[in-house]
């Protein structure tokens, strides 16, 4: 197949979402009942509640020419189901993920988590993650890589 | 600076397959793309230009020619086309979201005079889509 496509001066990224649903409680055993309370506000219920979220996964690398991929989705997806999906689906990230022993769950601490996770994906760089809450409230990081956020 | 982004849709079909393969490693890597027939997808592209406002106008650019150019060099090309046969511009090329989207960016980028193209984002569904920005560096060239 043709190689033109890696010629120019452009620079593409593959971008993929998931979904999964989980339920947290955000506490911090650092504080007091009383300022867990006024600072989480309703997230503090000591029941949990959930979320629908949404991640956005964002790789880069190379289109290769004989498939016009940066990475086989069926290959992203695999990695995606096992490092995330399967281990947060239908979870309690305080009680069912080890990260949230010591983290509050929060969403940036979600974030951080998720990249944490997928940055090993061997078949392309990860650029960054989107991690989304609610449809009103989202969260990126792109790890300790200045160029994640230049976009 | 300032971002101004410029939504449309189009609706277009295609199949992926590379001649070099055989018909077992066509359908192993490209699954139910690989479809002889073709299937398609309502795309949503998402073209930002960045730039100063002008001080006669307030406007990055006026979005009348942002939608004549995207009617001319996108709409007029790829809505309701079979990619893989209608556009010569991807011709010698597997269709993917990524290929596309690059395509675009080559289209847009030259006829953009006012402002400066600066994120071509195709959608294939809403869980699938490849971004394109200028590469600045020969650093993405070199990954």
């Amino acid at each position: 197949m043709s190689s033109n496509a890696q010629k120019g001066t452009v620079r593409t990224e593959l971008g993929r979402r998931y979904h999964f649903a989980a339920s947290h409680r955000l506490h911090s055993p650092a504080l007091s009942e009383e300022d867990n309370c006024r600072l989480y506000g309703k997230c503090n219920n000591p029941f949990g509640h959930g979320h629908n979220y949404v991640v956005e996964v964002l790789v880069s690398g190379k289109i290769d020419p004989a498939t016009g991929m940066i990475a086989n989705l069926a290959d992203l997806d695999g990695f995606v189901e096992r490092e995330i999906l399967d281990p947060f689906d239908h979870k309690s990230l305080n009680e069912d993920v080890a990260a949230f022993d010591a983290a509050v769950p929060t969403t940036e601490n979600l974030c951080i988590e998720i990249f944490r996770r997928l940055k090993s994906f061997p078949n392309a760089k990860l650029e960054r993650v989107r991690v989304q809450e609610t449809s009103n409230n989202s969260f990126e990081y792109a790890g300790d890589n200045p160029e994640g956020f230049e976009r | 600076m300032v971002l101004l982004t410029r939504k449309i849709e189009f609706a277009a079909s295609h199949l992926y397959h590379n001649p070099d393969f055989s018909a077992e490693e066509n359908r192993r890597v490209f699954g139910k793309c690989n479809n002889p027939h073709g299937h398609g997808h309502n795309y949503t592209l998402e073209v930002t230009v960045s730039g100063e406002p002008d001080p006669l106008t307030g406007m990055v650019l006026d979005l009348k020619d942002l939608k004549e150019i995207l009617e001319r060099e996108v709409m007029q090309r790829m809505d309701h086309r079979f990619l893989n046969y209608e556009v010569p511009e991807l011709a010698g090329q597997i269709p993917t979201c990524e290929n596309i989207a690059r395509v675009i960016w080559q289209l847009l980028d030259p006829k953009i005079k006012q402002g400066k193209l600066h994120r071509v984002r195709l959608y294939e569904t809403s869980d699938l889509f490849a971004d394109c920005y200028r590469n600045g560096s020969e650093r993405a060239d070199a990954r």
